[in-house]
């Protein structure tokens, strides 16, 4: 039962990771960026393909990988998202939902839909005794590690002088724009930031779970849900309700083993009865 | 506005079935039938998009819904096809009763975002629920016949399946042409003002969603029909983004332009399932993204708005209207 809360904190820690870089992304650019899926999976192929043809361990590719996606998607907004701005937040959804397809399709084409071994790094190989179970190693360090960066993300943003601007442009653009922010200038490195967010989460994925390009589509939807639930605009609530998820599903799964995978949508629908804008979401943002 | 009224001219409705008539002769008929299955369903889709402003994502779940109670309805009661295909789309309007309700009240991309977790979910309960719907195997020989007549050849079978999604196409036209497509239309445009003019605008955006519903539902139920078998690829989220691209690729808010796209994206993957190119996102995702960014009117929308210029070249000022084509989204 603690050992089933633990895998659904782990989950969690995924869902987290998505649903951060998905909120940031949102809040600046309005923008609900469908590839986000396409890239963790780039994210854990890319890991594999730097392993595999350059000999790159876990910890360097755990750095490259995110910078190489991120820059990537700091190309893609000034190259296109930028352009489609300024009309119907729909297009830039259609447009990233071509997107994920193109790239899905392009890792299925190289390397079929078979999924690709990653082994675990070593130091991070057996488990370690948490004094009321034993635990693989790795899936306290993936924990451990999404913790930290959704805490660091979280001083960042509150703490400092760029956090602030950016949560404000974030959470409030018309009224940052008003209070002379220019909002403008920092909506390209959010992009590519979320992007590397998503990139390092699978990076972090590829010696836990399978390697294969269907790996993020089926994710993003769940992540969808799980920012629904949280409120969209909001930061805290994304991360918040991206553990609560991981927590939920997997506690339901270990109960009703059959609902476990509906059982998200189930609350996702209970929260939108409840409040239509999410947990931690402001109704104006409807 | 010429070309809407060229558009509703006895001339073009022929064209267009003739070309529905004649189809399977130059078109393998297998394929022909998915063609006007998506054609259909494309259609359905543009009523919320086009006409409503909503950009459903979770279509699949009336489509690949109604597939599987369509399939469950020919296989276990032995009644016509046509008793099975309405009862499929009867079922699909009853999904979209409790999911409508719940996303309704979203606008823009959270109705999307909604509309495709909830298509979600019914796709990972035909997943579980084997019992019912064969899981990973889907439902297989549905039966394809009408009061003793087999027709399990795709060509009779087209001209069988013909009459409903003519019928379909005809409603959907009718909806929009209606008073209350006229409010849908108001909503889309000023949700505010149609508000304050009295209307209840969720209410009319329900029931939208759930004619809307109905009609991917008897488009999934042809289809399934027409294929003989059910699978869970027809409630996957592929399938609501397909839908919407042939909506995109034909022309928003056009209706027929959908037909087009259905048109396009079929034969596309028809020649490259043939030519053994198995990746068809790569294509047909780029083609969306090109259509996206560079011909947002789309292949229809685009030839109206050029035909719409000539006539105007041809007589100024004629009526200003015409440069008005529906606001997309």
């Amino acid at each position: 039962m603690l050992q089933q809360a633990f895998n659904g904190l782990v989950g969690g820690a995924f869902y987290a990771l998505l649903a951060l870089g998905l909120a940031v992304i949102f809040g600046m650019l309005g923008v609900v960026n469908f590839a986000h899926g396409a890239f963790y999976m780039l994210g854990a192929f890319g890991s594999f393909v730097l392993l595999d043809s350059f000999g790159v361990n876990f910890w360097l590719a755990l750095v490259i990988v995110p910078v190489v996606l991120g820059i990537a998607g700091v190309l893609l907004e000034r190259l296109f998202i930028h352009r489609l701005a300024p009309l119907d937040p729909l297009y830039n959804f259609l447009f990233t939902f071509g997107l994920a397809l193109i790239l899905q399709d392009l890792v299925k084409r190289k390397y079929g839909v078979q999924s690709q071994p990653y082994p675990r790094p070593s130091a991070l190989d057996g488990s370690i005794d948490l004094g009321l179970f034993t635990y693989p190693t790795y899936q306290v360090f993936v924990l451990a590690v999404s913790v930290l960066v959704c805490g660091a993300v979280w001083v960042v943003l509150t703490r400092t002088r760029v956090g602030m601007i950016v949560r404000a442009a974030t959470e409030r653009p018309e009224l940052s724009r008003a209070l002379g922010i220019d909002v403008a200038r920092w909506v390209t490195p959010v992009f590519g930031f979320g992007i590397a967010l998503a990139a390092f989460a699978g990076v972090l994925a590829a010696p836990m779970r399978a390697v294969n390009p269907l790996m993020g589509s089926d994710l993003i939807i769940t992540v969808f849900a799980v920012v629904v639930i949280g409120g969209l605009g909001s930061v805290f609530g994304s991360v918040a309700a991206g553990f609560a998820v991981g927590l939920v599903s997997a506690l339901g799964n270990y109960y009703v083993p059959s609902l476990s995978q509906t059982l998200v949508f189930i609350l996702m629908a209970a929260v939108l009865l409840w409040r239509p804008a999410g947990l931690f979401g402001r109704e104006e943002a409807l | 506005m010429i070309l809407s009224k060229l558009a509703g001219r006895p001339v073009l409705l022929a064209a267009g079935l003739v070309v529905a008539l004649v189809l399977p002769w130059f078109v393998y008929p297998p394929v022909a039938l998915d063609i006007v299955c998506w054609a259909l369903f494309a259609a359905a889709v543009d009523l919320l998009l086009g006409f409503t402003g909503l950009l459903s994502f979770g279509h699949a779940a009336f489509w690949g819904g109604s597939a599987y109670a369509t399939g469950l309805i020919a296989l276990h009661s032995g009644l016509p096809f046509p008793v099975a295909v309405l009862g499929g789309a009867a079922f699909a309007a009853a999904l979209a009763v409790p999911i409508g309700f719940l996303s309704v009240r979203l606008r823009g991309i959270y109705f999307a975002m909604v509309t495709l977790a909830f298509a979600q979910m019914v796709y990972f309960i035909a997943n579980q629920w084997r019992d019912a719907t064969g899981g990973e195997n889907g439902l297989q020989g549905i039966p394809r016949e009408l009061f003793g007549v087999d027709l399990s050849d795709p060509f009779f079978f087209y001209y069988a399946a013909l009459p409903f999604i003519l019928v379909g196409l005809l409603v959907a036209w009718r909806i929009v042409r209606s008073p209350f497509g006229r409010v849908l239309m108001s909503i889309r445009d000023n949700p505010n003002r149609a508000r304050a003019l009295g209307y209840s605008i969720d209410r009319y955006k329900l029931l939208a969603f759930v004619l809307s519903a109905a009609l991917s539902g008897l488009a999934g139920g042809l289809f399934t029909v027409g294929h003989g078998f059910a699978s869970l690829q027809g409630v996957y989220w592929t399938t609501s983004g397909q839908a919407v691209m042939m909506v995109v690729l034909g022309g928003i808010g056009t209706l027929w332009g959908g037909a087009i796209g259905a048109a396009l994206i079929v034969e596309l993957n028809d020649y490259l399932a043939t030519a053994g190119f198995e990746e068809t996102g790569i294509i047909t995702g780029a083609i969306f993204i090109v259509v996206v960014l560079l011909f947002r009117r789309g292949v229809w929308g685009t030839a109206r708005d050029l035909i719409a210029a000539r006539t105007s070249r041809a007589r100024p000022a004629a009526e200003n209207e015409d440069a008005k084509v529906e606001a997309p989204v």
